[in-house]
């Protein structure tokens, strides 16, 4: 059964969370012995995913320094977890933030802050009803509805079940954009069998309040219906317009593509 | 916030050369080790910024630790936070500053993994301090929130106006709220000792204890049913009861949450309700809905039990109608009062319903009939019961009553066939004479309906032309010629076949039909007649037509004969109309009107059956009748071959006497045998007809 709004998710800390498990991947110290536990335990097994969550950070700032090169000026970082180094307003200076999260304690820490960056707001809400988070007080008092947005959805589809309804969530926001608005979306996957390792990575976050849907670069294409999307196409994370002068692929076999889109 | 910009101490080409240098080298080596937010020329032009400021520590006259330190801690606020990077940072060092003196790189490498332990010990202590207090703050704001929720809870609970318990699924009630309490009268203290053996009810709907074990077990999330609970004082509580089971985190039953709405006075009024849609509510008795609910639920299931059988009284108080419109309605309700109580009080059996119809009839349902006489006993004990006088309003009032009786076996019978069949046996009780019951006969029943359906079917038959007419000569007995025929009409039934006058003309009489069909079988004779004038001339016969009573009362009877006559050329001496002494005489006894206009047209008039009237020679004297048909019954009484009866001859002789005295013929009917004629011509009788000489036929087997 749902929980209902006004009931409060439980703060487990003998629980991991996505969130401070990802930072902990980007080396970060927001993050407890059992999110620690549960990251080494992932990177035994597959240390690809610690090069991968960089280069799936690293996707984020080169998309959002692009958008924003082309005037965008709000973003919506849904399942933005803890805030770390390179976040989303820091990469737009004078542009509007909201970041959406549903973990309470990224959304507690993510307030503190936060609390004195002008253009931003943090929303505890569920990525997973756009219309729920399209209506939130935050986002309603923060963003132009006339002007383009960009919808960020890094690295978070990766934990919404075909059951529900992942590409309808997508449409959900794109329909609130205006033309012009994009989605920025990057997911775990590949378009090949998983290896040993990975199936057991991948088994290790069945078993956790999160699993893991890994997604061949085709279904990430079909999660954007008909929205337009950017070259290069739907593509390895470190293939999406990798920066010039940066001489190295990253490290392992990184799982996970990324793409784009333009709401026409 | 992403690049620090390391300030050099001073500028100069070669050293600037070097710097880039130092950078190239420990940018490839650092690369991809941590995640920083800048690009690959950013991080280049950052470490070109640091390598600077390392040159400038290898190559200064002393050594400033600080300085050092602080680019370590400087890679560390840029986020190159992982141990990698330092680790490959000091080999990049030991190997770009290899000419330099051991001691001074050492330093270098020193306070540079110092500056960088120190900023990142310093970094993670902070992102703990965070991210706990983001926790701490948190949990608070959830356990802030589960206690506004777990008060809001409480707050429904406790004041909401349905009751409320939570049980363990043992059967424990653990708690319960004031609703419920109100509702049951026992307290909460109570209530929690008690467990779901003690609500157990026999008016339990029978599901309930199936739905309940469904829930206990896990099979089921809610169910929803009306219940009944008995408070404390003893009166029942009607309820509308919602269970649901909350699970525990492995999804097993744990808790019994039930809400309860009290629905007793709901429930009451319904019960009420259905007991007025099912009761008349003047004597109380069931009414006709619950009598035919009833038969229709016996009909149904009369084919699983084979030869079962039922019973019907229909019963109706005998003039009813004359004590209500004499004492008043009030009286003739309060009688009926009395009628419904003393059959209640003597018709209870098991299986046996009495109720009223409506107006006076009630009618008794016997279930299970062992046959007619268990049904006729029921009938007489009904009878006997109405029989006994009734006082109301200080009269004493004699009833009685009449029943029709049906029973039947169940199956192949309807509600519509048995309540038709008791209807009917109900009327022939009242036509009997009433205060008795008449008890089902099919055939007598088949007739009737078959009497009706001709009845009704005649208007439709006369459209389609079903009727013909046939003659039958009428001879003289002196020489057995004959001299002329009587029209007699046919009915081709498409079901029955061809009917003679005796099925139908009766009916015809009491419908009014017969105006038409008379008017049509007189053009039909009257059209033969003519043809038969043309062929024969003055030896064509007679043609005879029977004019009914009901025709000769009708205004139009003399103007249609006139018509007649004049549409077919019939010279109207050669029409003779037959009619009965009741179809002459008016009602008073004098002669009717149109008797007179009749005979004034020409046609000759023939007194039809005379002999089984009053046969007043008086008035026939006065009237303008030329014949006397002697009655067939008369005629009879001549047959036997061992003699005729001497009455009959000597008043058939006094009739022929008389009617030749008063200058009229006389034909004799239904002449049968050779004895007969012989003592018709004896006794001076004219003419005569019937099967001895020839039985009705079509005009072409008239011989003439």
């Amino acid at each position: 059964m749902e929980r209902p709004s006004w009931a409060p998710a439980d703060v487990d800390l003998d629980q991991p969370s996505v969130a401070r498990v990802y930072d902990y991947y980007l080396g970060g110290s927001h993050n407890f012995a059992a999110d620690r536990a549960f990251a080494e335990q992932i990177l035994k097994v597959m240390p690809a995913v610690a090069p991968l969550t960089r280069s799936n950070r690293a996707f984020l700032r080169r998309a959002v320094t692009m958008l924003a090169g082309q005037g965008i000026q709000q973003f919506i970082d849904l399942g933005s977890g803890i805030p770390t180094v390179g976040n989303v307003h820091e990469l737009v200076p004078g542009g509007k933030v909201v970041y959406v999260d549903h973990d309470p304690v990224a959304v507690a820490h993510s307030r503190a802050i936060l609390a004195d960056v002008p253009g931003t707001a943090v929303v505890a809400a569920d990525l997973r009803a756009p219309a729920d988070v399209l209506a939130t007080p935050q986002v309603q008092g923060l963003l132009d509805f006339t002007q383009p947005i960009a919808f960020l959805l890094a690295a978070v589809l990766h934990f919404v079940p075909d059951e529900e309804r992942p590409a309808d969530i997508v449409a959900g926001y794109a329909a609130a954009g205006v033309p012009g608005s994009h989605i920025v979306l990057s997911h775990a996957g590949l378009d090949r069998p998983l290896t040993p390792a990975e199936e057991a990575a991948k088994e290790m976050y069945r078993k956790s309040p999160t699993p893991l849907i890994l997604r061949s670069s085709q279904e990430v294409a079909t999660l954007l219906g008909d929205l337009t999307i950017l070259e290069p196409g739907v593509v390895a994370t470190y293939d999406w317009r990798p920066d010039p002068g940066t001489e190295t692929a990253p490290d392992g076999d990184a799982i996970g593509c990324a793409a784009v889109a333009r709401k026409d | 916030m992403t690049a620090l910009s390391p300030t050099p101490t001073s500028w100069d080409r070669p050293r600037d050369r070097a710097a880039e240098r130092l950078a190239r080298s420990w940018s490839l080596a650092i690369a991809g080790t941590s995640y920083v937010s800048m690009n690959g020329l950013e991080v280049q032009d950052f470490l070109t910024a640091l390598s600077s400021r390392l040159i400038h520590a290898l190559t200064a006259e002393t050594f400033d630790p600080d300085d050092v330190r602080e680019v370590g801690s400087t890679l560390v606020a840029t986020h190159f936070t992982e141990p990698t990077t330092l680790e490959r940072t000091v080999a990049v060092i030991a190997e770009q500053f290899a000419k330099a003196p051991t001691r001074r790189v050492a330093e270098i490498q020193g306070a540079l993994a110092a500056g960088y332990a120190q900023a990142l010990r310093d970094r993670v202590l902070d992102e703990q301090e965070e991210i706990r207090t983001a926790a701490l703050w948190a949990r608070a704001r959830a356990e802030e929130s589960r206690r506004v929720s777990e008060a809001r809870f409480r707050a429904i609970f406790a004041g909401a106006a349905i009751g409320m318990s939570v049980s363990t699924v043992d059967g424990q009630v653990i708690e319960v709220n004031q609703a419920l309490c109100d509702m049951l009268g026992y307290s909460s203290d109570e209530l929690r000792l008690m467990t779901f053996e003690d609500f157990v009810h026999p008016q339990d709907p029978p599901v309930a204890a199936g739905m309940f074990e469904e829930l206990l077990s896990g099979g089921r999330d809610q169910f929803r049913i009306e219940k009944p609970y008995l408070h404390k004082d003893g009166h029942q509580v009607w309820t509308d009861l919602v269970a649901s089971i909350i699970r525990d985190e492995d999804g097993e039953p744990k808790w019994l949450v039930a809400m309860f709405e009290d629905i007793t006075e709901r429930y009451l009024l319904q019960l009420r309700l259905r007991h007025q849609a099912l009761h008349d509510p003047l004597t109380q008795l069931p009414n006709r809905t619950m009598f035919f609910d009833r038969l229709a639920e016996l009909l149904a299931g009369a084919e699983e039990e084979a030869g079962s059988r039922v019973g019907v009284c229909y019963l109706d108080v005998d003039g009813f109608k004359v004590i209500n419109d004499t004492l008043g309605h009030d009286v003739g309700d309060q009688l009926l009062q009395t009628v419904a109580r003393r059959l209640a009080r003597s018709i209870s059996g098991d299986g046996q319903l009495v109720a009223r119809m409506g107006g006076d009839e009630f009618v008794v349902l016997i279930e299970r009939s062992e046959g007619t006489d268990d049904v006729v006993a029921v009938a007489e004990r009904a009878l006997d019961t109405v029989r006994a006088p009734v006082h109301v309003g200080g009269h004493e009032i004699s009833i009685s009553a009449s029943i029709g009786v049906v029973e039947q076996p169940l199956r192949g019978t309807s509600t519509g066939e048995l309540m038709k069949a008791a209807d009917t046996t109900l009327y022939w009780a009242k036509a009997d004479g009433r205060n008795r019951l008449a008890l089902f006969d099919a055939e007598r029943h088949a007739r009737e309906v078959t009497r009706y359906e001709l009845s009704a079917s005649m208007p439709a038959a006369l459209e389609r032309r079903e009727f013909f007419v046939e003659y039958q000569p009428l001879v003289r007995l002196g020489d057995a010629v004959t001299i002329g025929v009587e029209a007699l009409v046919r009915w081709r039934h498409p079901r029955f076949g061809v009917l003679g006058p005796d099925a139908f003309i009766g009916m015809a009489e009491e419908t009014g039909l017969i105006v038409p069909l008379g008017r049509w079988v007189l053009h039909e004779a009257c059209k033969q007649a003519a043809r038969w004038q043309a062929e024969h001339g003055a030896k064509a016969p007679l043609m005879s037509v029977n004019l009914a009573v009901r025709q000769m009362r009708d205004r139009t009877i003399v103007r249609d004969v006139k018509a007649i006559l004049e549409q077919t050329g019939l010279a109207p001496d050669r029409l003779q109309l037959e009619l009965t002494e009741s179809a002459v005489m008016g009602s008073g006894g004098e002669p009717t009107e149109a008797l007179n206009a009749l005979a004034a047209l020409g046609p000759r008039i023939a007194i039809d059956d005379f002999g089984t009237g009053y046969s007043n020679f008086a008035y026939l004297r006065h009237l303008p009748v030329h014949s006397l048909k002697l009655a067939g019954s008369f005629v009879a009484g001549l047959r036997p071959p061992e003699g005729a009866d001497p009455v009959d001859q000597k008043i058939i002789a006094a009739v022929i006497g008389l009617a030749h005295a008063l200058n009229l013929s006389v034909t004799a009917e239904g002449v049968e045998t050779a004895e007969q004629a012989d003592r018709l011509l004896a006794l001076g009788c004219d003419t005569a007809q019937g099967w001895y000489y020839a039985s009705s036929g079509p005009a072409s087997a008239i011989k003439l």
